[in-house]
């Protein structure tokens, strides 16, 4: 075998494709499934959180607060280990897949709070005066004149953060989440060989390449920058 | 409520895997000091690239940047370490750790250094070439310097991110912080190992976590 | 000289002798700002011939940088770097490009920054001069670099009226010390003053140059006479 074939053999070996291809699509789809899931209640629950903290209420912020640091602050593979090993000594069995997706939501909702809450913070005075002086309620100023104008100023960072939270679907490995990464790398250890690797790695492309050219393409249409 | 006080902040249990726990501590801290230079060098490189004059380079440096933006760091950092004995190289897990970091990491700053340096109008080069300054003295002297005061929240805010990553070096069996507390988690059946971990992370990070969001509340009044 | 597709000057054919001060005029868009850019090729002119101080710029292998700090350029917008202070923004090209150590160029910062009466700024940070300090520590900054001819981008344009006079007396001050100046700016009454001659330029072309006084008493062109009215009043 020459250099060039052995390499073919190793990483791109047709028998071992055929074999593992079913592994590698039910793989991307659990990751398709959870990103989705985390993305949904990720973002909705981060929006609940900013419009609570609107009403200023201290209690209230200080656990927002510190929910947000805490969320931002830990690697969430340390919370998937905490939930994940800790939890059934208590008496509280969680699967793995269950884990990941309320760790990946807890860290999504803390990090689209903040930004968020900054688009909330950043609408003019004038416009809450305003909205205000025609005897719209507090709610109403927030939902109808604060809330549509600070979302747009969110798209940009929001979009980038949710693509970064939502790769960390590959952590779902670690605690046997049957994903895509889980079942490239199981796959590579069965056949001994590379190339489920590599079908892996083309999967991700394949799922995430469209997802940064759209966060590319919101983050041009929507650049606020300051010249 | 005792249960959960025992399973997670049992403080005999924290005690006792401190010196291991404390070792990963500082593997993670020098993991960072490897890491993180080498993602800012990386990335200053890969902004500098992704604005030159070249086409060619310009375009092989976006489908860089785009690639390993795609790919999750965790997968990036299995596939180098698990894929590369296949094609008989040979690397210890740091290795493998250093080299798919700064493949990712580099892509990430790289963005935040060229919206730093695309946030720089051109009367800035304007005055800077009129006074005989070279495009590369420019670049160094007038251009990059305000970019990155620009762009520091965005740097600091990325450093945090690689921080956190430096906990997948565990998966591959790399000895730092989160490594020896599940070590310790698996001995001991007790979870307090992993709180103790936590811990260590949140006395790096959080007072940088807050300062980033009084920053970025600060910049939006 | 082409910009993109679209030719924005033709057939510019001008000598500016030593000392003199060549005020140039004409409505937005005329090319004004794009026949200054070219003098140091900060814009590349297609074809054509730039000569300074006897030394052709647009000669294939010209050293750029060694001819661009002979020619000093004042912008519009001050350009004044925002990470430096007034003695920094001065005395960087002094350091980079001439190679001068740390004192000397502080010294020469110090002189050139006394000249245009802000002394007492070298340690300021741009953000804490008013606008036509600004330009004028912008102007010590080209100064500095001894330059044989300055080209002024309308200098004044994004001042406040009560900062306008200190700029124009700063320029009047190089006039009298024989500098070589070309002025793009709609200051008439400096033109009328301090220029020698004054080119009205219109479409990418020079339609009309003469000494100020002939050409707003008596404008040739049909073009001129309409903008030297609109200005004037």
């Amino acid at each position: 075998m020459t250099q060039y074939e052995r390499f073919l053999d190793t990483f791109f070996n047709p028998a071992v494709m055929a074999q593992y291809f079913p592994k590698i699509v039910e793989g991307l789809l659990v990751t398709c499934q959870i990103a989705i899931l985390v993305v949904v209640s990720g973002i909705l629950f981060g929006l609940a959180l900013a419009l609570l903290r609107s009403y200023r209420w201290a209690p209230v912020n200080l656990v927002i607060i510190f929910f947000v640091d805490i969320f931002r602050a830990l690697p969430p593979l340390v919370l998937i280990l905490i939930l994940y090993f800790g939890l059934p000594n208590v008496g509280l069995t969680m699967s793995g897949y269950i884990v990941l997706w309320l760790v990946l939501t807890c860290v999504l909702a803390a990090f689209s709070e903040e930004i968020f809450w900054a688009g909330i913070l950043s609408v003019d005075k004038g416009q809450w005066m305003a909205s205000r002086s025609t005897g719209m309620s507090y709610t109403q100023t927030l939902l109808n004149v604060v809330m549509p104008q600070a979302i747009r100023l969110t798209i940009p960072p929001l979009t980038n953060r949710t693509i970064a939270i939502t790769k960390n679907t590959a952590l779902g490995m670690v605690i046997g989440v049957d994903e895509l990464l889980n079942e490239a790398t199981t796959a590579q250890a069965f056949s001994g060989n590379a190339t489920p690797l590599m079908m892996g790695a083309i999967a991700y492309l394949i799922l995430f390449v469209p997802v940064v050219y759209l966060g590319r393409y919101i983050e041009h249409r929507f650049a606020w920058r300051k010249v | 409520m005792d249960a959960l006080l025992q399973q997670f902040f049992n403080f005999d249990i924290m005690m006792q895997a401190s010196p291991i726990i404390l070792r990963g501590f500082g593997m993670t801290l020098l993991l960072c000091l490897v890491v993180i230079p080498m993602g800012l060098l990386g990335g200053l490189a890969v902004a500098l690239a992704s604005l030159s004059p070249i086409r060619a380079v310009r375009w092989t440096t976006i489908v860089f940047v785009d690639l390993f933006r795609a790919i999750p760091p965790l997968a990036l950092l299995i596939f180098v370490s698990a894929g590369l004995p296949f094609a008989d190289i040979r690397i210890s897990p740091f290795a493998a750790v250093c080299i798919s970091f700064l493949l990712n990491n580099s892509a990430y700053y790289g963005e935040i250094y060229r919206s730093g340096i695309e946030s720089i109008g051109s009367g800035q080069t304007d005055a800077s070439r009129s006074t005989g300054l070279s495009a590369t003295q420019t670049m160094a002297y007038v251009i990059l310097p305000q970019a990155v005061r620009n762009v520091l929240p965005d740097l600091v805010s990325n450093t945090v991110e690689v921080v956190k990553l430096t906990s997948l070096a565990s998966v591959v069996a790399f000895a730092e912080l989160l490594y020896a507390a599940d070590m310790a988690r698996s001995v001991t059946y007790n979870a307090s190992p992993i709180t103790f971990a936590a811990v260590l992370y949140l006395i790096v990070l959080w007072p940088v976590v807050r300062l980033l969001s009084r920053l970025e509340n600060k910049i939006e009044n | 000289m082409s910009y993109g597709k679209l030719e924005v000057l033709r057939g510019i054919d001008i000598d500016v002798m030593p000392s003199e001060l060549v005020f140039v005029i004409g409505p937005s868009g005329s090319g004004k700002s794009t026949f200054l850019r070219c003098c140091n090729r900060l814009e590349e002119p297609a074809t054509g011939e730039i000569i300074v101080d006897g030394t052709s710029i647009t000669a294939r292998g010209a050293d750029l940088n060694a001819i661009r700090r002979r020619i000093g350029m004042v912008f519009q917008s001050f350009n004044l770097y925002p990470h430096l202070t007034a003695g920094g923004n001065v005395m960087l090209a002094l350091r980079k490009v001439l190679g001068k150590p740390k004192a000397e160029a502080r010294l020469i910062a110090e002189a050139a920054l006394d000249r245009v009466g802000l002394a007492d700024k070298i340690d300021n940070y741009p953000n804490q001069l008013s606008g036509g300090q600004q330009q004028r520590a912008a102007i010590a900054r080209a100064l500095a670099l001894e330059p044989k001819i300055m080209l002024f981008d309308e200098p004044t344009s994004a001042l406040d009226p009560e900062l306008v006079g200190d700029v124009l007396n700063v320029m009047a001050e190089l006039k009298k010390a024989g500098m070589t100046m070309v002025v793009v700016s709609h200051e008439m009454r400096f033109a009328k003053a301090a220029a020698d001659r004054v080119i009205f330029m219109d479409g990418g072309v020079i339609v009309e140059q003469g000494a100020p006084a002939d050409l707003f008493a008596n404008p040739q062109h049909q073009r001129t006479r309409d903008f030297v009215r609109q200005v004037e009043h």
